[in-house]
């Protein structure tokens, strides 16, 4: 086809005069060259952004790493007052909130992907898909508000109570704080935030498994989760790991709804009701106010973020690029 | 013969029967699941509707907020939201497009490659980096600018917009573009006049999508325009007040006024994205139906 887009003088042959022909040429070449010229620099630029963006923000994060060095990321101590500072209990905070998001997020949303795949009736099928992706479209500053005062509440009043007493032996259920603010609550608005994202990559993954291979397990007579087990999950094992894979980025880089409902704190707490904070909550808390040191200690954050992202997004994009076994069946 | 009774029961026993058990749980559980996500939404929707609606008041649209708390409006908010959300798509819209164009039409596939995945990694980056980096860029050693807002938007509306114009243009059928180089027209005249007006509804579904988005970004916003000055304003040269900042700093105010507040504004904020995502939806549907025939 390239060959034919590429030959696009064929016409001048039916040009009446010689001069008129070659100067619509030119225009033609001079046309041609600046549109290929303009959107080269437009893609450019937006290539560009990405490397302006590491570049400026490790510039920024530099004073502080020249001071702490890497041992900046294993240091437990954030202490304003005695200019000691850490992100260890930050990474803490985002490894812990994230991985309860995830195990909630994850069944949920695969479930609810199989369900608008397989089990919803025609009609109702799009109706609940454009539900689910309103759920994505709620600013997490909103789903932050909500957490805060109503879930919150909900939370220290019924549910962290009732783990605590019934499960608290195992030592994540500890005591409850009496907001409701902590890990945990900023664990489940994630796993909101995530759930929507997760489910349609999946649906649309479990779309695109050939029919002939679903149909041909149920004419062996399997029933349709036995299909589903067989067939569908297998077929789109590493695309649902790259799904899970854009979750976890986005719950990791979350900052607004988890500043409003994680409850600040900075130590490393085995409790998950206890209040925390996760390097992206944690800078949008502190930065106004602090000093010169800790604001670029804050930046340092900032960029263990950056590379944390970079690399979560870039492994779920090569995932689904490399490891993609419908791309033969789909195209 | 006629008194025997058949031996083979009809209903499924044994292993079967547990195989069909154990299907009609996990339907069970999907469709717990689906329910679930609904009553998530449903929640919040309520809670913002039932919360937000009362305080919600001519009053409180057309007043800008009180300077020491008590109850005053959203005005000069909405006015700054707008302005910024404005700017950022007349940064983000033309850049996206052009750049799904080079794609589409120019770029080698390799290349292509390479860009969609620059555009995807972008996609997903923490928004407070963003933010950051416009901080670093702009407002450092200077003071928080309503356009530098507006900027880091723009780059969070990029990926967005380039990815759904590049899915619109991909669409476009080749014998559209075969079509007019058959006919002698040249690339930049195909481009620009047989396949672009194609698929305008598509851009502008998409755009109108990541405006929305960028509408509720509060994280891009915390470092370039989040200084309190609730004065109505249109100088994006300085910082402008602007919802999802105000829903922010509101909710974190351990005072009940403010919070009626946040509720009411985020009521406003949550009918304007449900509104947009709902043209969106529409304008992309109709604009489906027409490219597949």
């Amino acid at each position: 086809m390239n060959a034919v887009l590429r030959s696009p003088h064929v016409s001048a042959v039916s040009e009446t005069t010689q001069l008129g022909a070659s100067r619509r040429r030119i225009a033609d070449r001079i046309g041609d060259l600046g549109l290929r010229g303009l959107t080269l620099i437009a893609a450019l630029v937006s290539v560009a952004v990405l490397g302006a963006i590491v570049y400026k923000v490790f510039h920024l994060a530099h004073p502080a790493f020249s001071r702490f060095g890497l041992g900046f990321i294993a240091d437990r101590t954030w202490d304003p007052v005695h200019k000691t500072f850490g992100a260890l209990p930050f990474i803490y905070g985002t490894v812990v909130a994230s991985l309860i998001a995830l195990l909630i997020a994850t069944p949920l949303a695969i479930a609810i992907a199989l369900y608008l795949s397989e089990l919803a009736p025609k009609g109702f099928r799009g109706v609940i898909a454009s539900l689910v992706e309103l759920l994505a479209a709620i600013p997490s500053v909103v789903l932050g508000l909500w957490g805060i005062l109503v879930l919150g509440p909900f939370l220290a009043q019924h549910l962290e109570p009732w783990l605590h007493d019934n499960v608290g032996f195992i030592p994540i259920f500890g005591a409850p704080e009496s907001t409701g603010s902590g890990l945990f609550a900023a664990g489940l608005i994630l796993s909101i935030m995530i759930v929507p994202i997760i489910a349609s990559i999946c649906r649309e993954l479990f779309l695109a498994v050939p029919r002939e291979l679903e149909e041909g397990a149920l004419a062996l007579g399997t029933t349709r989760w036995e299909m589903v087990r067989g067939v569908t999950l297998p077929a789109t094992r590493s695309g649902i790991a790259a799904a899970v894979i854009l979750g976890l980025g986005r719950a990791l880089g979350e900052a607004i709804a988890v500043t409003q409902v994680i409850g600040s704190g900075t130590h490393i707490t085995r409790n998950i009701f206890g209040p925390s904070d996760t390097l992206a909550s944690k800078i949008a808390a502190s930065y106004q106010g602090a000093d010169l040191l800790e604001q670029s200690s804050l930046l340092y954050l900032a960029a263990l973020l950056l590379v944390i992202g970079l690399v979560t997004n870039l492994i779920a994009q090569i995932v689904v690029r490399v490891f993609d076994p419908l791309k033969g069946a789909a195209a | 013969m006629s008194a025997a009774t058949p031996e083979i029961s009809l209903r499924p026993g044994g292993r079967l029967r547990r195989r069909l058990i154990v299907n009609r749980c996990m339907e069970a559980i999907g469709t717990a699941a689906a329910l679930l996500a609904v009553a998530a939404l449903g929640l919040v929707i309520v809670s913002v509707g039932v919360r937000g609606a009362p305080a919600l008041s001519w009053h409180f649209l057309t007043t800008p907020p009180s300077l020491f708390g008590g109850a005053g409006g959203i005005s000069s908010a909405i006015v700054g939201s707008l302005l910024i959300v404005g700017v950022a798509t007349a940064l983000a819209l033309p850049l996206g497009v052009l750049t799904a164009i080079y794609l589409t039409e120019f770029a080698s596939r390799r290349v292509a490659a390479a860009i969609q995945l620059v555009l995807d990694v972008m996609n997903g980056l923490p928004t407070i980096v963003t933010g950051i980096f416009v901080y670093g860029l702009i407002v450092i050693g200077s003071h928080q600018k309503a356009y530098a807002g507006a900027l880091a938007l723009a780059i969070v509306m990029l990926p967005v917009v380039a990815r759904s114009a590049q899915e619109v243009l991909l669409l476009v059928p080749a014998t559209l573009r075969e079509a007019g180089l058959a006919l002698g027209v040249s690339r930049w005249r195909t481009v620009l006049g047989v396949i672009l007006p194609t698929t305008w509804s598509g851009i502008i579904t998409g755009t109108v999508i990541a405006a929305a988005r960028a509408a509720g970004e509060t994280a891009p916003l915390l470092f370039t325009t989040s200084i309190f000055n609730p004065a109505l304003s249109t100088d994006v040269t300085k910082a402008l007040p602007n919802i999802p900042v105000l829903i922010f700093t509101y909710s974190e105010q351990p005072d009940k006024v403010l919070h009626e507040q946040a509720w009411a504004a985020a009521f406003v904020l949550m009918l304007f994205i449900l509104a947009a995502s709902l043209l969106a939806r529409g304008v992309l549907a109709r604009s489906q139906r027409r490219l597949r025939p």
